[in-house]
């Protein structure tokens, strides 16, 4: 059963609908007490990265989170949800995330060639670098839209994509995941993706 | 890189695709559902629904199918007309389109694609412009393309995009219908002119008409048609097989 995080940003129906297709019980919820039910855990999040990690923490779910990953629930952070697991954000000043990982999330602006737009929007090509959850994908598109990136991961870095510069597509770390790219967007790469998730 | 995008776009009354089809076992050819599967299955890397619906009662039938597709295809949704007001935003969003693409609303009122883009992110807001030439100008028209504006073209777009809009279609409705390629002056002109992603609209014929669009214009992301994918005179896998073989980055 995969709880899906519900802390008041953006719409989860997609992902929800996503885990059906595969299959796989799904179920939305703020609460933790419900969450903690689940075999594995969701972090979505669209939006900015203060508003999302304020109403994270004003619902006390930062907290359980952190407790539910350190106890070795397995965690996925999706788009903006990934970001959140790392140390802090530079996106319109500095705001602290959840820490589980080390790094920091910094603004494409100034970092990639000229030409380029912001956000990265579209289908982009997985180089996977290692971890669990990733290695029937690479090479493999899939969908990513932001204009923040994880930076300073090297230790939990597991795919990248190309953007210029390589962006940090995906991270893994015991039983702690993240895709930047919406892997409920990305067609029939995305659901296996998911369902290699519920598998681990 | 980011690939080049092809979208095919599905026209919406009472529920229903308006353009039939001829695909070959498709057991409901004007299913939004089947439709869009039957596209996402065979390469379109987006779909945008478009409600041409004019009643209440459509409306409803159509978030209802709208939500069916969402919960069934896992790809990018756009999702278009009657979008006026932040309620329609809200009504498409929570049927779980992606990103909402605003037209005529925007004319009317000039503060939606700003208030839009605040509440759900830039990436969230789609400006979709009918635009056609008129003594020389390139003219935003109103009301599906009935209705000049007076409005020259290349500077409101600009302004919506400085307004938060993240994304531009640009149908022409000179080469609309026509079949005879892409509009290639008029989507020149637009993404010299700004910085967000560009989707060509109107005019597509045949399969060189996109190789054509994407090695004349590379700065345009992505080519939209409708009837020719509908009526299968361009089969997205073999247009897509024709781009990679002009060194044109698809999926």
């Amino acid at each position: 059963m995969v709880g899906i995080i519900d802390y008041g940003v953006g719409n989860l129906f997609s992902l929800r609908s996503s885990f059906q297709a595969i299959g796989e019980a799904a179920f939305v919820s703020g609460d933790a007490a419900a969450l903690s039910q689940a075999d594995r855990l969701v972090l979505p999040g669209v939006g900015a990265f203060a508003d999302a990690a304020e109403k994270l923490r004003s619902s006390g779910l930062d907290g359980f989170v952190r407790a539910q990953a350190e106890a070795g629930k397995p965690l996925l952070g999706i788009c903006l949800g990934m970001q959140l697991l790392f140390e802090k954000s530079q996106e319109y000043g500095e705001h602290a995330g959840l820490g589980l990982l080390r790094g920091q999330v910094v603004a494409m602006e100034g970092r990639l060639p000229e030409g380029l737009k912001i956000p990265h929007m579209g289908w982009n090509r997985l180089d996977v670098k290692g971890g669990r959850l990733l290695p029937e994908a690479n090479g493999e598109y899939v969908y990513f839209v932001h204009s923040f990136f994880a930076d300073g991961c090297d230790d939990s870095l597991a795919a990248v994509t190309e953007y210029g510069i390589p962006i940090t597509a995906a991270v893994e770390q015991g039983s702690i995941f993240g895709c930047q790219f919406h892997p409920e967007k990305s067609g029939n790469v995305g659901l296996a993706i998911l369902r290699r998730f519920c598998a681990l | 890189m980011i690939t080049k995008r092809i979208i095919p776009c599905l026209d919406v009354r009472n529920g229903r695709v308006v353009k039939g089809t001829n695909f070959q076992g498709l057991r409901d050819v004007s299913s939004p559902v089947e439709l869009g599967k039957y596209y996402s299955d065979n390469g379109a890397d987006e779909l945008v629904f478009y409600d041409i619906t004019a009643s209440a009662e459509g409306r409803k039938l159509f978030t209802d199918v709208l939500r069916e597709v969402a919960a069934t295809i896992f790809i990018p949704l756009t999702v278009g007309g009657g979008i006026n007001t932040l309620e329609d935003f809200d009504r498409v969003l929570k049927c779980g389109a992606d990103k909402v693409s605003v037209n005529s609303g925007a004319i009317r009122d000039p503060d939606l694609v700003r208030a839009a883009a605040r509440l759900y992110g830039d990436q969230c807001v789609v400006l979709s412009a009918d635009v056609k030439r008129v003594d020389g100008q390139f003219r935003v028209f109103a009301k599906g393309g009935r209705e000049d504006t007076g409005m020259e073209a290349v500077s409101w777009i600009k302004r919506c995009v400085d307004n938060g809009a993240g994304e531009v279609v640009l149908n022409s409705i000179d080469t609309d219908g026509v079949k005879g390629g892409f509009d290639l002056p008029m989507l020149e002109a637009v993404s010299e002119a700004v910085d967000v992603p560009v989707i060509a609209s109107g005019g597509a014929g045949c399969i060189d008409d996109f190789v054509e669009l994407f090695q004349t214009l590379p700065k345009v992301d992505a080519g939209l048609a409708a009837s020719i994918f509908h009526f299968g005179q361009v089969k997205i896998p073999e247009l897509k097989r024709v781009l990679k073989e002009n060194n044109i980055l698809v999926r």
